[in-house]
């Protein structure tokens, strides 16, 4: 009983009944073998809206709606350029000009996966290897980024541990990916688009209503935006605004991480997706895929859409709406909460914190900042200062962090300690999170606390399935592509056999799905979400675009410019990661290994926060370009072999 | 607009929400448009994508 003590019977029966629902879906489309390519074989079976469902619930996924929805939260609305992206570019774009030509040419090369698409098209057994390599080695970083997203909810949700969440998350993932649930059944995906559509309209809904309408709480966000904020110093300037923009100076650092990262990185990205490009192939013809053009549409506008607007209006709700009741089970005098945590760079904010029971069970389960203190730094040891205090001894500059953090509101207090109190507190410092034995605002956890805090608990149960409906999704077609891509693309073309492909296929989602949980594991915290995702995305980019799209329209493209592309795409994201974008280089080490500094380009503002795709995807257009004009053209032969005879 | 008083930020939230209308506009005029024939060769992969399904 200890789990439905902790959980609630309520949750179980209706999360089980769920996962049963699902399993049985997926069981009922195998048995009369409905995959993707049976509807393809009977024609006209397939319905556009299961295909557009499927496609929107496999692009879409925790990474988006929490992850992304988070940063909103941190960043505001200038989030929605990239929902736009989302749905011009990972729609319009895709489906209509890349999705007919995608799926002819695969089933006239009889290409399986994506990597087989470019390597066939060119003819070079090389591409397959080493997009199969590369896809391999680096899903599971999006992986993680998924399953970080599903983690944080069920751990805000349920007020358990981070790490038992992603424990009973990863054995819910995998048994859902043993049992079948790679298999394409399109039935399960159809379900679980429907759900997230559903969840998100009503979170939409609600939300609005909440705060006073469309336009008034838009109004009221802009007017709570122009107070001091932490993110001032690096362009802040609301949530109904864009960063300040500009060049040369760390004030325009947040407009280029929105811009390249957020929007460009991930809004391009997708055009280059391979576990979304094979999608293309399972359509009957072009007027499946036009079909399906509006409900992806739609589809997508109500999931980003609705996350980055939520996720931004989670400021108002926090800071002029919610009332926590509840009992008064502890205060840390002193904390230093941890804003920013990299490699040898760990920013902590001296604030004190209420520890709240709402539930009656004598743990608290609600941490909110009652204050910060202002620090004296400059002057020796740095000085903690109680609001109002004075400026301290001696010299040195005062960071004003009691104006910065939130000031909740005691109104009542008994003598018993039952409390109501109002936090205050914008979306980022209510994300107040205990990592190990220290405290640490954490962006994944916004969407998740709002949801448990400002929605009825029936609600949080819809919201529940829409993650795991988001992220089983998404998960199951990641590990389609890292098995394909180890068994059918590296094993199949290094070995030159087929008789052990489906053991080493296994053997490889295995080892995915253990790659993905450690990382998973290790890696919570910061933004770090939407920066995997950002980095998968933009990697796949500036690898993978300029031959897809190059090998599909231009003819006159060659197998050495294909390879040149590929590889410099790649190598120049890698360089940019290792040396350059301060956070990743950071974090792996190198940079500062052999050159004793976190960035190459630190010491000139702005370089060391633009994304990769910036860099890489110009790069490895132009070296498809010019490797192409300077090499031998293709003999008529080769070209009707890929693109059939006029 | 919207009350929101930055301009490329009501650009953004409207442009999401005509380029969801010119997704559905785009299906709509297009729901009967580009029926292909299935041919051989999408047969013969269909038969092929079966044993890569099965491989999983």
């Amino acid at each position: 009983m200890l789990l439905a003590q902790t959980v609630g019977l309520p949750e179980i029966i209706v999360v089980l009944a769920y996962l049963l629902i699902t399993f049985y879906l997926g069981w009922l489309g195998y048995k009369q073998t409905k995959t993707s390519t049976d509807y393809l074989i009977a024609g006209r079976g397939v319905h556009p809206f299961i295909m557009a469902l499927s496609y929107g619930a496999t692009f879409i996924s925790t990474s988006a709606i929490v992850g992304f929805g988070g940063v909103a939260g941190m960043f505001g609305m200038s989030l929605l350029w990239l929902t736009f992206l989302n749905i011009f570019v990972g729609i319009f774009i895709s489906f209509v000009f890349l999705g007919s030509p995608t799926r002819k040419m695969g089933h006239h090369l009889d290409a399986h996966t994506f990597p087989e698409l470019i390597a066939r098209r060119f003819n070079s057994s090389f591409i397959q290897v080493f997009s199969g390599i590369v896809i391999f080695l680096f899903i599971p970083l999006y992986a993680a980024a998924v399953l970080i997203g599903g983690c944080e909810f069920i751990a805000t949700r349920f007020g358990i541990d981070y790490q038992v969440a992603l424990l009973v998350f990863s054995v819910l993932i995998a048994a859902y990916v043993i049992m079948g649930g790679l298999k394409g059944v399109m039935y399960s995906d159809a379900l679980q688009g429907s759900i997230m559509f559903l969840g998100m309209i009503a979170l939409l809904i609600w939300t609005y209503k909440m705060l006073g309408g469309v336009t008034a709480s838009h109004e009221a966000l802009t007017e709570l935006g122009k107070a001091p904020s932490l993110f001032g110093k690096i362009g802040f300037k609301g949530w109904t605004s864009m960063p300040e923009s500009g060049w040369g100076d760390t004030k325009y650092n947040l407009w280029w991480i929105i811009v390249s990262t957020i929007t460009l990185g991930v809004g391009i990205g997708v055009l280059a997706q391979p576990q979304l490009a094979v999608r293309f192939m399972t359509v009957k013809s072009k007027r499946e895929l036009n079909r399906a053009v509006p409900i992806g549409g739609a589809f997508i506008l109500v999931m980003t859409g609705v996350a980055f607007v939520v996720g931004s209006l989670s400021n108002l709700y926090f800071a002029k709406h919610e009332v926590i009741k509840g009992k008064l089970v502890g205060e840390t005098k002193l904390a230093w909460v941890i804003a920013k945590n990299e490699r040898d760079l760990v920013k902590k904010v001296p604030c004190k914190l209420l520890h709240i029971d709402t539930t009656n069970d004598g743990i608290a389960d609600v941490n909110i900042v009652a204050n910060g203190y202002d620090l004296k730094v400059g002057d020796g040891k740095p000085q903690v200062l109680e609001p109002g205090h004075g400026k301290g001894n001696g010299k040195g500059k005062i960071i004003p962090f009691s104006v910065l953090m939130p000031k909740a509101e005691i109104v009542d207090l008994d003598t018993d300690k039952n409390i109501v109190v109002k936090p205050k507190a914008t979306a980022f410092t209510r994300a107040l999170v205990k990592k190990g034995d220290s405290w640490a605002f954490n962006t994944g956890s916004i969407i998740p606390i709002y949801i448990t805090s400002a929605l009825p608990r029936w609600f949080g149960l819809v919201f529940l399935l829409t993650l795991l409906s988001a992220a089983m999704s998404t998960l199951s077609s990641q590990f389609h592509a890292v098995g394909t891509s180890i068994g059918r693309d590296v094993w199949e073309k290094v070995a030159g056999k087929h008789d052990a492909t489906i053991g080493i296929t296994k053997i490889g989602i295995i080892v995915g799905i253990f790659i993905a949980v450690l990382i998973g594991f290790y890696a919570r915290g910061g933004f770090i979400i939407a920066r995997a995702t950002a980095i998968f995305f933009g990697l796949c980019a500036a690898t993978f675009l300029p031959t897809y799209v190059g090998g599909l329209f231009w003819k006159r493209m060659t197998k050495p410019a294909a390879i040149a592309s590929m590889l410099s795409g790649f190598v120049a994201t890698a360089f940019w990661l290792l040396f350059i974008k301060d956070k990743e280089a950071r974090a792996l080490g190198l940079c500062n290994a052999l050159f004793h500094k976190h960035s190459l380009l630190l010491e000139h503002p702005n370089w060391s926060v633009v994304d990769p795709i910036m860099i890489a995807l110009p790069i490895s257009i132009l070296v498809a370009i010019i490797v192409t004009l300077i090499t031998k053209a293709p003999s008529k032969d080769e070209i009707e072999r890929c693109y059939g005879k006029k | 607009m919207l009350g929101i008083e930055d301009k490329s930020v009501i650009l953004a939230y409207l442009l999401c929400i005509v380029s969801a209308l010119l997704c559905i506009i785009y299906g709509v005029i297009n729901w009967n448009k580009g029926d292909d024939s299935i041919e051989s060769e999408d047969l013969h992969w269909v038969e092929e994508e079966k044993k890569v399904e099965e491989s999983l």
